[in-house]
């Protein structure tokens, strides 16, 4: 939705596909060319795209990682207190602090913290939740692909941008403020 | 702001067009999705499932599951109103039906995890076409499971005594040394991990779902359940890393489940469960009863609502030798027991082995015996792979036999224990069976509500298979 309040209006393009070898091509010979690639929008994860579009990794498998790791100290924290420090019960004669049988839980929830921290930091970072009002490209959910440039200064030639898509048998181009 | 259009069609004349519309096939791949596809048609086919009201077959479905849900519901507020004593257990066997159930169910639950998360590290494909409603199954089959033993605590409403938490009895913490409580660990976490992986495969089909549906309610759903996806690349880029992420949890986490499952039994001195072969042994049966249940399952679908080109034969093959494979282990696994014991010396050990086989259940054991480890065999006969009604019946008869090896193992364990005078004989009460009907009940009236509300074939990720066996 384009913002009355800023001084400057960044204007993007947007160049349709039928297929995703098209769209792939064409956001790398896009780049090669100069142009600046704003994003992509695919009805399934494109393979490919990433480096097409010069994407770094992301960096959720460290936050994973440390998540895992909090869980896994956490864990082993709580046993061995509440087993061996807090309240020391004898089972069965077994020693107080019975490391090995702490393992299981360790390992539990070492999963549990990195998978549930993993994935809300991924839909906190993607700004999904559930009363989203995020706007999306018709049919993007369907079949189309869409490639989105920004027009990051006055240089830059959306005649050039239409012929360069056009060999990569773009089905449409537009412009404007802002599409989703 | 359209720019002119015009300039397209003299650019693209330079082109050398790739027709689409006749794909060349690769020689050495055979196409997992039938009917030359296009992105459209996936999510026509997927969509429309879901669009049109339910039709008379499935309202009969639902009314037969809600009748044994009734049974089950009936059975559970007897047992908790009256208490255990409802039930066929008594002194010398103390655990029986029940924990036969919770087991049966976990293991159901395995092959879902396993398609969805081990198939997925291993890059196979194919798995696309079954993962989200074996993912579905997997979550009803652990709420199935978990209502066992909250049922068997008497006091249900206490089951959160489990969970260490800073209580008024002097902070009594719980037991961290019992493989009881590592189970609940174990399985709560088995249920959020799978129903987080369930839920965000799901979202891309919740946005296609919710940009294509024509209900209002149906809209407003998908629209919050979709979470504002636009299918933005920055936002798959990391989509997929997180998947990929809770795939690579995923997969310890289903050999951990069962393993720990298999310690309640291996952990204790009695023998036929105090064994270190069991481990391995429950779960490579979890997933091999998992895989029955999903082919039963699958082969329903694909007939009821005509996914024949997504779920094809080959799809059901490749599971019928991921049950070859687990049903062999299994059989390794009941022969092996059968040799630890006679060679162990012990005669404990030895009379519990012959007891088994020969004893007052040893037609529970040859139940077991003949449809795992002997019907699983029938899988190497190509024929019998690709011939759908023999993989139904013998899905179904080796739901049977995981079923009887669970109270195999469990019942002929106990029943003849160390001193004779206390040998006693076990037989399940009509409310015992009521729960295992009840719990059934459950199962298939969440999978119907599934297939209604949900696409029940991941629609984005087939969409990504399409081109898996064109030639690039």
């Amino acid at each position: 939705m384009p913002s009355s309040t800023d001084a400057k209006v960044v204007r993007y393009t947007a160049a349709f596909f039928e297929n995703e070898d098209d769209l792939v091509a064409g956001a790398g010979a896009a780049r090669r060319a100069g142009f600046e690639v704003h994003d992509a929008y695919t009805p399934f994860a494109v393979h490919g795209l990433d480096r097409a579009v010069a994407l770094p990794p992301s960096r959720l498998t460290w936050i994973a990682f440390v998540a895992g790791a909090v869980g896994l100290v956490f864990a082993l924290t709580l046993q061995v207190w509440t087993s061996a420090y807090d309240w020391p019960l004898n089972v069965g004669g077994k020693p107080f602090n019975s490391f090995p049988l702490f393992i299981p839980v360790a390992f539990e929830l070492t999963v549990l913290f990195s998978g549930l921290i993993a994935i809300g930091v991924l839909f906190a970072r993607n700004r999904m939740w559930l009363f989203s009002k995020r706007r999306v490209f018709e049919h993007v959910t369907d079949d189309r692909f869409v490639l989105v440039l920004k027009q990051s200064d006055a240089s830059f030639d959306i005649a050039k941008a239409v012929n360069l898509f056009a060999r990569f048998n773009a089905i449409n181009v537009i412009e404007g403020d802002q599409f989703v | 702001m359209a720019v002119a259009v015009e300039q397209l069609a003299i650019a693209s004349d330079e082109l050398h067009v790739i027709d689409v519309a006749h794909p060349v096939y690769s020689k050495l791949r055979h196409p997992l999705i039938e009917g030359n596809k296009s992105n459209a048609d996936v999510t026509r086919d997927i969509c429309h499932l879901l669009e049109p009201k339910p039709g008379i077959g499935w309202w009969l479905s639902l009314s037969a599951s809600l009748v044994l849900l009734a049974v089950g519901i009936v059975a559970t507020t007897y047992t908790v109103t009256t208490g255990i004593g409802t039930w066929g257990l008594n002194k010398t066997v103390g655990w029986a039906f029940d924990i036969t159930n919770f087991v049966f169910w976990i293991g159901i639950g395995h092959a879902g995890t396993f398609i969805s998360a081990i198939l997925f590290l291993f890059n196979q494909k194919w798995r696309t076409s079954v993962n989200r409603s074996a993912e579905a199954m997997t979550l009803i089959a652990v709420m199935c499971a978990g209502l066992f033993p909250i049922i068997h605590m008497g006091r249900p409403w206490l089951f959160y005594w489990v969970l260490p938490y800073p209580n008024t009895r002097g902070t009594l913490w719980v037991n961290f040394r019992s493989p009881l409580l590592w189970d609940f660990f174990a399985i709560s976490t088995y249920f959020t991990i799978s129903a987080v992986f369930w839920y965000l495969g799901l979202v891309p089909d919740l946005a296609t779902a919710r940009d294509r549906t024509k209900s209002k309610l149906r809209r407003v759903l998908y629209r919050v359940m979709s979470l504002g996806w636009n299918g933005s690349n920055r936002t798959w880029s990391r989509y997929e890393t997180v998947y990929t992420v809770l795939a690579a949890l995923a997969t310890p986490l289903v050999l951990s489940v069962h393993s720990i499952v298999s310690f309640d039994f291996a952990t204790s001195l009695i023998p036929g469960w105090h064994s270190t072969i069991f481990p391995p042994y429950f779960v490579a049966g979890a997933v091999f009863s998992g895989f029955a249940m999903v082919m039963t399952l699958m082969i329903l679908v694909r007939k009821l609502m005509h996914l024949e080109d997504y779920i094809t034969p080959q799809h059901l093959e490749n599971m019928c030798k991921v049950a070859l494979l687990t049903g062999s282990i299994v059989g390794l696994a009941y022969i092996t027991e059968i040799f630890t014991g006679l060679y162990s010396g012990n005669p404990n050990e030895i009379f519990v082995i012959i007891n088994r086989s020969l004893g007052p259940y040893a037609w529970a054991y040859w139940i077991m015996f003949g449809c795992n480890a002997l019907v699983s065999q029938l899988f190497w006969i190509k024929k019998l792979r690709t011939w759908i009604p023999a993989i139904f019946v013998l899905s179904i008869l080796i739901n049977v036999g995981m079923w009887f090896e669970r109270f195999v193992i469990i019942v002929t364990s106990l029943h003849r224990d160390f001193l004779p005078s206390s040998w006693a004989m076990y037989a399940p009460s009509i409310t015992e069976v009521g729960l295992l009907v009840g719990s059934f009940g459950l199962f298939f009236t969440a999978f119907l509500i599934f297939l209604r509300l949900f696409p029940v074939i991941s629609i984005n990720e087939v969409k990504g298979v399409l081109n898996y066996a064109k030639q690039h």
